[in-house]
């Protein structure tokens, strides 16, 4: 009687409530169990883990502060801001604040250098980009229609885009020969895979910046992306909600240029989505964006925007600042420049004890190479040496399986969510490690390498290190470690 | 090329619902720049305590520009935090003040709580949770109208209606849950719960004893789950006092059972505290396996953490939640009877209410057909002649015609008092048109058989001796 009721009791709640599609159970998130059971904290437990899994942007904090203090009517809770407090309190129109609507169109503008004018009428609010994700795969796709994506991936993405809306996600694979490029084979082959499959393809996502690899599309790439979707008539998301950390600004290519570019591109078919999460740190805010150039797909994700509205409280401060143009221009610029010293600062330490990363210039990571150090080339050796590097190094990586890439030993560390001395310390612990585990079995020179000597790492010290026949005289260590790369 | 979901009418806005307010829209009252624009009187808002909030911000000035009581700034702690199990601080605060107005009956564990962008997400969350795709809920008619798109749009729930009838006052019977519930097993859908929302909207009556039971003893004897929207609890304004779902399952010693597990409360801070621009709605669970799943979705619609920290702050000021809520209730009661005055002054009778922004009007008696047609033609001279964005009963899948939503805690006293001066200006005349309609019949039927002159002034008279009793 009593397991008849507990049976049917499984049945009270829905397929999706018990379902795991949440993607909580997967190893991404054994780190942060790691490290919320056992924090690191530079005082009260210097030997805790460091958080080296959270994609946030703690870098340039006292610019906003300061900026908060100068501008206290920003606020609708301090005595100057307060006369707007009713009229803040009371809209819940989801069109959203007008002012707001501008502010966030001019703010994406000058993270593109202005290349690019937003249109504020076109901007639909979000719970944060995370329920902008789903909104967009609601308006886009039906349950059992699939999305492609290259990898490696978000893993959120999985929860995101298929949850609660029965989207699939199928994989573009991207390889590490060719620095994880999307090429127009890669997506013909996913895009053929689908249809053998007998799974209708509805659009492809793309987040560009790239997370996890830090890297953004160049224009050709993005070229061929576009062409790629006009030709099998679905839709691209680009999701670019890093584009303001690219340190080298100008340099990033959004797909609002790129269109221009392209006028043969179908634009009912393209849309973006963005936050203010990881170029302003502000993910307690819930600021995720929608925008489409699809005006059907406007209005219905402003409908469904009542599920996950941005508290006018928030817009209302948002519009202040971010429609302050030197504020924006000075945040954007110092930000970048934090964003790269503090970089160069982990992947250069790296490249000290033999680690490569690919090299990059946005996000808030950086995607290493610790292939070699694997005892095979499988995931299962990826997972053994992640749990060393959480149990015995201490810090909370991202192990490159979690993200769905195709090859093992990749790891996100994320470099912008700590101060400079726990960047320090955290450094400190992995090139310690790497000294004191020179037994450690590491590849030599073999069949695997050769493969990938062209390889971009973002050191030249540690190509010179790699390079058969020098040894650079600069090169810090007469460390068994580097002398077996010879 | 786009969902199903994107070209179906689920999201229900183009339900006359809406329709008003585009009206009013393009034509909004103003005091000054427009006095002969539309009053919005379908907008289910709280202005009347504004003041209150506004006088605690002024005397409270540590949670204004993001600092604590220490002084020291938060703002980079707040800019962070997105942590789904919400600022504890705030859920404490939530809580206690949910119960402070269930008169402390019963207590919730800010563990059950989950919050929410909004009861919106919250009623739609826990539809993801409870039902499948072509699973039903049974709702009471007449309903908030927003259910057709909370419920249903995404998840692809349906809803069965459960009919209730003027003849009781709406009430719920357990005949009309039956009916309901072999409705939809007709229709072969399974039946997952019911979601009822205590105090009603539209009716602004609370749930009695009597009803509660009923839905108790249903939901046990069907193994299906209730989902109580307790959005309007802090309007209770008037006898009889709120009872909440819990407090019947703590009165019938049902705590810690397995139907408690299937009770479910959504609250939000929108009407109570009228601050529906925050965004602050709440999920409360006996479940956890619902409070874990809801947890997890509320990812999509997580609330701002500044707004969390101001509320925090606002709610654990015990002092002014009992203050709040005590003048929040006297200001709608005599809001309240201002409406039931005015509108009965033009012959207009509302359902007998206690709680809530609105009153459910009966205009069956201006219909000029017994049907929703009717209805329609009626709201439509509402609307562009008299004035007044109200919302028919038809928008809130009411089963009888004829029946009105009329808010009055959204708009200043004179302009309540000009709405109802309008309302008598249109019943007068419409009564002048009947009037002369009936004096034409009779004229028509009278001359056909020749009656004598004074037996039609007499049959006149009589008739307009009805009108006047009407004004009264």
């Amino acid at each position: 009687m009593e397991s008849s009721m507990k049976i049917n009791n499984h049945s009270l709640l829905s397929k999706i409530a018990t379902n795991n599609g949440h993607g909580e159970n997967s190893p991404y998130f054994d780190g942060w169990k790691a490290y919320d059971a056992n924090p690191f904290h530079p005082q009260h437990n210097p030997e805790g883990v460091i958080q080296m899994g959270l994609a946030e942007n703690q870098l340039s904090f006292d610019l906003i502060q300061k900026w908060i203090e100068s501008n206290q009517n920003a606020s609708i809770c301090t005595p100057q801001g307060a006369s707007c407090f009713k009229e803040i309190a009371i809209f819940q129109d989801y069109h959203g604040l007008p002012e707001f609507r501008t502010a966030i169109a001019n703010f994406m503008n000058r993270v593109r250098g202005n290349r690019v004018r937003f249109d504020p009428d076109r901007i639909v609010m979000s719970g944060g980009a995370t329920g902008a994700h789903e909104t967009l795969a609601f308006c886009l796709a039906d349950p059992g229609e699939a999305f492609l994506v290259p990898t490696p991936y978000y893993p959120a993405f999985d929860r995101d885009l298929r949850w609660r809306t029965g989207v699939n996600l199928l994989p573009v694979v991207c390889e590490s020969s060719n620095n994880f490029k999307i090429t127009r084979e890669a997506l013909e082959t996913a895009y053929e895979k689908a249809k053998f499959d007998n799974i209708t393809v509805k659009g492809l996502l793309v987040t560009n910046p790239s997370n996890p690899l830090g890297t953004f599309l160049d224009r050709e790439t993005l070229k061929d992306v576009v062409n790629f979707i006009n030709d099998k008539s679905i839709h691209l998301v680009c999701d670019e909600i890093y584009a303001g950390t690219v340190t080298t600004g100008d340099a990033f290519v959004s797909i609002a240029e790129v269109i221009e570019e392209v006028p043969t591109c179908n634009l009912d078919l393209i849309h973006l989505v963005y936050s203010l999460s990881k170029d302003m740190g502000f993910p307690g805010f819930r600021v995720g964006i929608v925008y489409s150039y699809n005006d059907n797909v406007v209005s219905i994700a402003r409908k469904m925007s009542s599920f996950g509205l941005v508290s006018t409280q928030t817009q209302h401060m948002l519009a202040s600042m971010l429609s302050d143009d030197t504020f924006v221009e000075n945040f954007l610029s110092e930000s970048r420049i934090r964003l790269a010293r503090r970089h160069d600062t982990f992947t250069r330490g790296l490249a000290q004890v033999g680690i490569g990363s690919l090299e990059s210039n946005g996000g808030l990571f950086f995607w290493m190479d610790l292939r070699r150090f694997l005892k095979d080339a499988t995931f299962e050796s990826e997972m053994a040496f992640w749990r060393v590097i959480i149990n015995e190094i201490k810090l909370n990586v991202s192990p490159g399986q979690s993200f769905h890439c195709s090859e093992p030993g990749w790891f996100r560390v994320c470099f912008a969510n700590m101060d400079d001395e726990t960047a320090m310390i955290a450094l400190w612990r992995i090139k310690s490690f790497v000294r004191k585990n020179r037994n450690l079995k590491i590849k030599t020179k073999n069949q695997y390498w050769q493969n990938n000597q062209h390889l971009r790492l973002s050191s030249r010290r540690l190509e010179d290190m790699l390079t058969p026949h020098r040894m650079s005289p600069h090169s810090p260590l007469a460390s068994p470690l580097v002398r077996a790369q010879n | 090329m786009l969902s199903a979901k994107v070209t179906c009418n689920s999201h229900g806005q183009d339900s006359s619902y809406f329709l008003g307010w585009e009206e009013y829209e393009k034509n909004p009252f103003d005091e000054i720049k427009n006095p002969k624009g539309i009053i919005q009187m379908g907008l289910a808002e709280n202005q009347l305590s504004f003041d209150l909030l506004e006088s605690w911000l002024n005397n409270n000035p540590q949670p204004m520009g993001f600092k604590n009581h220490n002084n020291q700034s938060i703002f980079k702690e707040l800019a962070l935090f997105q942590d789904y199990h919400g600022l504890p601080a705030f859920k404490n605060a939530l809580v206690e003040f949910m119960s402070e107005i269930r008169e402390n009956t019963v207590t919730f564990d800010p563990n059950n709580l989950v919050l929410t962008a909004g009861a919106t997400s919250a009623n739609e969350t826990l539809m993801f949770c409870l039902a499948n795709p072509g699973d039903a809920f049974l709702l009471p008619t007449p309903y908030y109208p927003g259910f057709d798109r909370d419920l249903k749009w995404r998840t692809g729930a349906e809803i069965v209606p459960i009919h209730c009838s003027s003849i009781n006052g709406f009430r719920i019977t357990k005949s009309a849950l039956e009916e309901a519930y072999k409705q939809a097993q007709t229709q072969n859908l399974k039946v997952k719960g019911i979601l009822v929302t205590n105090p009603s909207n539209p009716l602004g009556t609370s749930l009695s004893l009597h009803e509660l039971d009923l839905l108790v003893d249903f939901i046990s004897s069907k193994n299906i789950h209730l989902i109580s929207d307790e959005i309007y609890s802090g309007t209770v304004f008037s006898s009889p006092s709120f009872t909440s779902i819990m407090e019947v399952l703590k009165n019938r010693n049902l705590i810690n059972t397995e139907l408690s597990k299937r009770v479910h409360i959504v609250y939000s801070l929108s009407k109570d505290l009228g601050l529906p621009g925050f965004r602050i709605g709440a999920i409360y669970s006996n479940d956890e396996r619902v409070v874990s799943a809801a947890t997890k979705m509320s990812s999509f619609g997580l609330v701002s953490s500044q707004t969390q920290y101001l509320l925090s702050e606002i709610l654990s000021d015990h002092k002014f939640t009992k203050n709040y809520l005590s003048e929040n209730r006297r200001r709608l009661k005599q809001r309240h009877e201002m409406l039931v005055k005015g509108l009965q002054r033009s012959g207009i009778t509302c359902l007998e209410s206690n709680s809530g922004l609105f009153c459910w009007v009966d205009m069956r008696h201006l219909l000029s057909s017994n049907t929703f047609e009717g209805e329609m033609e009626l709201w439509k001279k509402i609307v562009y002649e008299v004035g007044l964005n109200i919302s028919p009963g038809s928008s809130c899948h009411c089963s009888e015609p004829g029946w009105f939503r009329v808010c009055f805690a959204n708009m200043s006293e004179e302009t309540l008092d000009l709405a109802m001066q309008r309302v008598k200006v249109f019943v007068d005349s419409m009564a002048k048109k009947m009037n002369q309609n009936r004096l034409q019949q009779l004229v028509n039927r009278n001359s056909r058989r020749s009656k004598s002159l004074p037996k039609l002034v007499f049959e006149l008279s009589f008739h307009q001796r009805d009108v006047l009793v009407d004004e009264r």
